[in-house]
């Protein structure tokens, strides 16, 4: 790995568990719950939002010092929506099946915070070739947690991954994991594993709950007959 | 060259300008340069639909292979009987009921009849038939369309060779609520349609009732279940079942085709 350097695997490995937009983040929940059902449409939809991200953040970057600061969020929002009409076409040509069970939610990357996010957040700060990296890092940072969620609800709500019958004839199909909510208990529950794992990533609470006092307080009351 | 001010007026005018211009340009030449590939996956859609309303459908065999045993043939509306009057290929029934002017003939305005709310019926209609091994009509597959509750239902019912046994119904494009009337896509409500019968000794008898179809109902034949928390989307279905396989529908080219004058 000698070829890449310091930089390069920090921007392009950071996103994935370190810093990563949905479980740290909490950003592009939304088609996490919409495109997980099956490993398939899942993976189209990871390769189509990684490809969005990684030349977002290209094109902005190659004309941010262009771009008036009065116009910056417009000119974004419409580099990234043509190049996610451009994706919409492709897959429309290319696997028209999938793209038929991701229907809106190709469109819909459009309003995906994390593509918006980088662009404004390392796109309009930094030099192409690391904005492109930073992008393909944090497609993949939102891929992991895409198909680790779509291997769980295919396998255990449907029997099967990528349509392939895996589960015995015994196992009965679990069709709450099939249902968008089951997305988010399982998103909660890696969220808790990597914070777990990664104990810098845990939130200082924003507040503590008191002590029972009341219990205490009306014990000694009791005995007086008043407050 | 004096130096490029990108937040004055002009600069911001001109980058807003120039960006526009290369997206539209992308876009435009993205959407050009795939057409073909996908009105190709469109077509291969529509002929997987009508398979799979008719029941034929196999995963194994490719839809281009399975769709030669299907005949494309155009119906005149008027007289229920083949006509050769325009070509299927090219035929667009939707537009032939939506065009003005000098096409005026290739619609009929429907009045009080119109259960469908489809306003005008097109005089022509393409049919698909499937004959069994031996060459004897086997399938013969209709499209059907309506309004359910927020959409036109765009679909196909195929019947038997008696042509009163429904042996499949499907829609392959409508809007309806997801989880609700969206239903009308699910394998087990659809299998419900095989086997009812559509005419009752020639009159029109199929019905979509309220509720289930218990051992009971009378009539049971004829009914089918309607759609739990649907029912604007069934009323839709059961109105533009009865409009296609009606008087304004095809039940003269059903009668023709079945005493093989059609």
């Amino acid at each position: 790995m000698t070829v890449l350097s310091k930089a390069v695997k920090e921007t392009l490995l950071t996103p994935i568990f370190k810093n990563n937009p949905i479980a740290l983040q909490v950003l592009g929940v939304c088609s996490a719950l919409a495109v997980t059902s099956s490993l398939n449409v899942t993976l189209v939809m990871c390769i189509a939002l990684t490809a969005v991200v990684a030349f977002s953040n290209l094109f902005i970057s190659l004309i941010r010092n262009l771009i008036p600061g009065s116009i910056r969020i417009i000119v974004q929002m419409t580099i990234i929506a043509s190049l996610v009409i451009v994706v919409d076409q492709i897959l429309k040509a290319a696997v028209y099946d999938i793209s038929k069970q991701l229907s809106v939610f190709v469109s819909l990357i459009v309003t995906n915070c994390i593509v918006m996010g980088r662009a404004e957040a390392y796109a309009m700060k930094n030099p192409p070739g690391m904005s492109f990296l930073d992008g393909v890092g944090n497609g993949l940072g939102y891929s992991v947690i895409l198909i680790a969620v779509a291997v769980v609800r295919e396998l255990f709500g449907a029997g099967s991954l990528m349509g392939v019958q895996i589960m015995p004839e015994f196992y009965v199909n679990n069709g709450l994991l099939l249902l968008p909510p089951s997305a988010f208990f399982l998103i909660g529950l890696y969220i808790w594993a990597l914070r777990e794992w990664k104990p810098e990533q845990k939130e200082e609470p924003d507040f503590k709950i008191c002590p029972n006092t009341k219990f205490s307080a009306h014990a000694h009351g009791a005995e007086g007959g008043a407050h | 060259m004096a130096k490029f001010k990108k937040d004055s007026v002009f600069g911001t005018i001109l980058v807003a300008f120039g960006v526009c211009l290369v997206c539209a340009i992308v876009v435009s030449t993205a959407a050009v340069a795939l057409k073909p590939a996908q009105e190709a996956n469109i077509e291969r859609d529509r002929q997987m639909n009508i398979l799979a309303a008719a029941g034929l459908l196999q995963e194994s065999l490719s839809i281009e292979e399975q769709f030669e045993a299907v005949q494309t043939r155009v119906v005149d509306l008027r007289t229920g009987m083949f006509s050769d009057d325009v070509d299927p290929e090219s035929y667009n029934h939707l537009q032939a009921a939506k065009s003005t002017g000098e096409l005026s003939s290739s619609f009929q305005e429907i009045g009080t009849e119109d259960m469908a709310k489809i306003g005008r019926r097109e005089n022509y209609s393409v049919v698909y038939l499937i004959d069994d091994d031996s060459g004897n009509l086997d399938k013969v597959i209709l499209p059907i369309r309506g309004y359910g509750l927020w959409s036109t239902m765009q679909g196909f019912i195929a019947l038997e060779e008696d042509m009163t046994t429904v042996a499949g119904i499907g829609f392959f494009a409508h809007g309806e609520t997801p989880g609700l009337g969206g239903e009308i896509d699910n394998p087990n409500w659809k299998q419900k349609w095989e086997g009812k019968q559509v005419y009752d000794s020639g009159e029109l008898a199929i019905d979509v009732i309220k509720g289930a179809v218990g051992s009971n109902t009378p009539e049971a034949e004829h009914k089918v279940d309607g759609l739990a928390g649907a029912t604007l989307t069934t009323n839709g279905v059961d109105n533009l079942v009865k409009f296609w396989l009606g008087e304004f529908g095809f039940k003269e080219f059903l009668n023709n085709l079945k005493a093989g004058r059609a």
